[in-house]
C-alpha cells in the first residue's frame, strides 16, 4: 500500500489535467456517450440545484492516514488547512443565508486547529454539525481521546468510513493496523451513547468498495455489518451509507495502474440510472475547498473546477441566490454518482 | 497471441441472439428471473454461482461471479468456502465413483 499522497510522490495524476486527460479519454475508448449527453437523454441537462440546503467544508487536506482510494490525495505531508479568517466567513455565510446542515470534511478535519472552535460557533448558530471522522484520530494522540465526549456535547453527527467488518479488507484500503484502531474509536464512540437507541447520538458508517467493483445494495449490507459488528466487537451503529468510488485522484492512480480503469468505466456507464442522476448530492450542497473557493461538489473541488457563478466564487461572496440558479459543472467522473442505487455523502440516491 | 478463451468474449455474451434471437433472448430473461431475490437471497444465489463456477471449471464465469460476489458485499472467506464447497462434491463424486470400482473387483475377482 502507499504511504505518501501524490503530490509527495510528484505523480503525474497530482497535476489534475492530466486527470481530466484520462477521464476524456477513457469515455472515447469505451465509446460511450459523454457524462453531459447522458444528462442531455433525460432532459437533466444543464444540471441545476434544487435547493442549497447542505454547506460541506473541506478543513484542509491533512490527514493521519494516506488510504490508497482517497480522492482529496490526502495524508500527514498535505499542509493546506482552512484558516480561522475563512472559517469565519463560512459563518457569516451561514448566518445570512440560513443554511441548517453543515458537513465537515477534509483530510481529518479534527486536524484543523481551530475545528473545535468552528464547531461550537456552529452549534450556536443552531445549525446540525456532521463530521466526516476517520476514527482513527480519536486514537491517534491523548489530545484526540475526548473528541467522542465533545462531539456529544454539541449534538455532532459522526460519519465514519469502515469499508468493511474484517481487518484484511480494511487495512488493505485504508492501511495497515486501521481497522483494529477503528474498532476501538468505534467502541469509545458507543461508551459516550453514539450508535445507541434512544439516545440521539447518530454514528453512521460509510462502506465504499475495496477495489474495482460497484457497492453491494444499502440496506442488505447494513444487516450484515450490523450482525457482524454486534456479533464480533459488541460495536452499534445507526445507519450504514454504501458509496461508490469515483475515478479520480488515488483512485483513478490504483485504476490506471492495475489495469482495471477500462473496465470499471464501463460498468459505470451500463449501470447510469436516470433516477440517481436526479438524486445527485451536488443539487443541494455546496463545497467550500480549505482555501475558501466555492465547488459543486468535494470531487470538482479535487478537480478544481469552481462553481460557474463568477459574481460568487469564494465564501466571502456567497450568494445563496446567485448559486442556486447556476449550472452545474459535469464531466466524466460524475458516472461514479449515477451508477446502480447512485452514490452520494449520505449513500444511495435512488 | 491466439488463444481458445479470450476475456473480451464475456462483455459479447449477449451477441449471441445475432445468430439465433428468440431463444438467447428466453435464456437472459429466464437468466435474469433466476438471480433475482427470492426465497434464497441475491447474495446466496451470487455464491451458489460462484461454487458451479468452479464446478463447471467454466473461466468467464469464474470472473463474473468473483466480481458479482464482491459487488454483493461477500468476504474473500466465503467466497473461499462456496469454492470448496465445489471441489468437496466434486472429490466426493469422483470418490463415491469407487465403490463402483469395488463392486467391480468383487464381481470380477474370485
Ligand atoms: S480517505 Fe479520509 S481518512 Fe483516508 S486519507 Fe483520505 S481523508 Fe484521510
Ligand atoms: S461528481 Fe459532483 S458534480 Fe458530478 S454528479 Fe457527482 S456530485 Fe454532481
Amino acid at each position: 500500500m502507499k504511504l505518501q499522497s501524490l503530490k509527495k510522490q510528484n505523480h503525474e495524476l497530482a497535476n489534475i489535467n492530466n486527470q481530466i486527460t484520462q477521464l476524456e479519454s477513457v469515455v472515447k475508448r469505451i465509446d460511450s456517450d459523454r457524462f453531459s449527453e447522458k444528462l442531455t437523454g433525460i432532459d437533466l441537462f444543464p444540471l441545476k440545484p434544487t435547493i442549497i440546503d447542505i454547506f460541506q467544508i473541506n478543513m484542509g487536506k491533512m490527514c493521519n492516514q494516506v488510504c490508497a482510494h482517497c480522492h482529496v490525495d490526502a495524508g500527514p505531508d498535505r499542509k493546506e488547512i482552512m484558516t480561522k479568517e475563512t472559517l469565519q466567513q463560512c459563518l457569516d455565510a451561514i448566518e445570512r443565508s440560513q443554511i441548517k446542515t453543515v458537513d465537515l470534511t477534509g483530510g481529518a478535519p479534527e486536524m484543523n486547529p481551530n475545528f473545535r472552535w468552528f464547531v461550537e460557533e456552529a452549534y450556536k448558530l443552531g445549525c446540525k454539525v456532521m463530521v466526516r471522522c476517520n476514527l482513527t484520530i480519536i486514537v491517534a494522540n491523548k489530545k484526540y481521546y475526548d473528541l467522542p465526549e465533545f462531539y456529544k456535547k454539541h449534538e455532532v453527527e459522526v460519519v465514519s468510513s469502515l469499508p468493511f467488518y474484517n481487518a484484511k479488507k480494511t487495512d488493505s484500503q485504508r492501511g495497515d493496523g486501521v481497522f483494529e484502531r477503528s474498532i476501538r474509536a468505534l467502541q469509545m464512540l458507543n461508551e459516550v451513547g453514539y450508535g445507541k437507541e434512544g439516545t440521539g447520538l447518530i454514528l453512521n458508517l460509510v462502506y465504499n468498495p475495496s477495489g474495482a467493483f460497484m457497492p453491494p445494495e444499502q440496506e442488505g449490507l447494513q444487516r450484515q455489518f450490523k450482525r457482524k459488528l454486534k456479533a464480533d466487537f459488541d460495536i452499534e451503529f445507526n445507519e450504514l451509507f454504501a458509496i461508490t468510488n469515483i475515478p479520480i485522484s488515488r483512485f483513478l492512480d490504483f485504476l490506471v495502474a492495475s489495469g482495471n480503469f477500462d473496465d470499471y468505466m464501463t460498468r459505470l456507464v451500463e449501470a447510469f440510472n436516470p433516477m440517481a442522476a436526479k438524486g445527485v448530492m451536488c443539487r443541494n450542497t455546496i463545497s467550500i475547498g480549505w482555501d475558501g473557493y466555492l465547488f459543486d461538489c468535494d470531487f470538482n473541488q479535487m478537480l478544481d473546477l469552481k462553481v460557474a457563478v463568477k459574481e460568487s466564487l469564494h465564501v466571502k461572496d456567497f450568494n445563496k441566490e446567485l448559486l442556486e440558479g447556476r449550472n452545474i459543472i459535469v464531466n466524466e467522473h460524475c458516472y461514479g454518482c449515477t451508477a446502480g442505487s447512485g452514490s452520494s455523502c449520505g449513500g444511495e440516491t435512488a | 497471441m491466439k488463444t481458445y478463451y479470450n476475456p473480451d468474449d464475456l462483455k459479447k455474451f449477449g451477441k449471441i441472439g445475432e445468430f439465433q434471437e428468440e431463444l438467447a433472448d428466453k435464456f437472459f430473461d429466464y437468466y435474469g428471473e433466476v438471480f433475482k431475490e427470492g426465497a434464497l437471497t441475491a447474495r446466496e444465489k451470487s455464491l451458489i454461482a460462484l461454487a458451479v463456477s468452479h464446478a463447471i471449471q467454466c473461466p468467464y464465469c469464474i470472473d463474473a461471479y468473483t466480481k458479482d460476489t464482491l459487488e454483493k458485499g461477500c468476504a474473500e472467506d466465503e467466497m473461499m468456502e462456496a469454492v470448496h464447497v465445489a471441489g468437496a462434491i466434486k472429490g466426493g463424486a469422483t470418490l463415491v465413483h469407487g465403490v463402483q470400482m469395488m463392486n467391480k473387483v468383487n464381481d470380477l475377482s474370485m
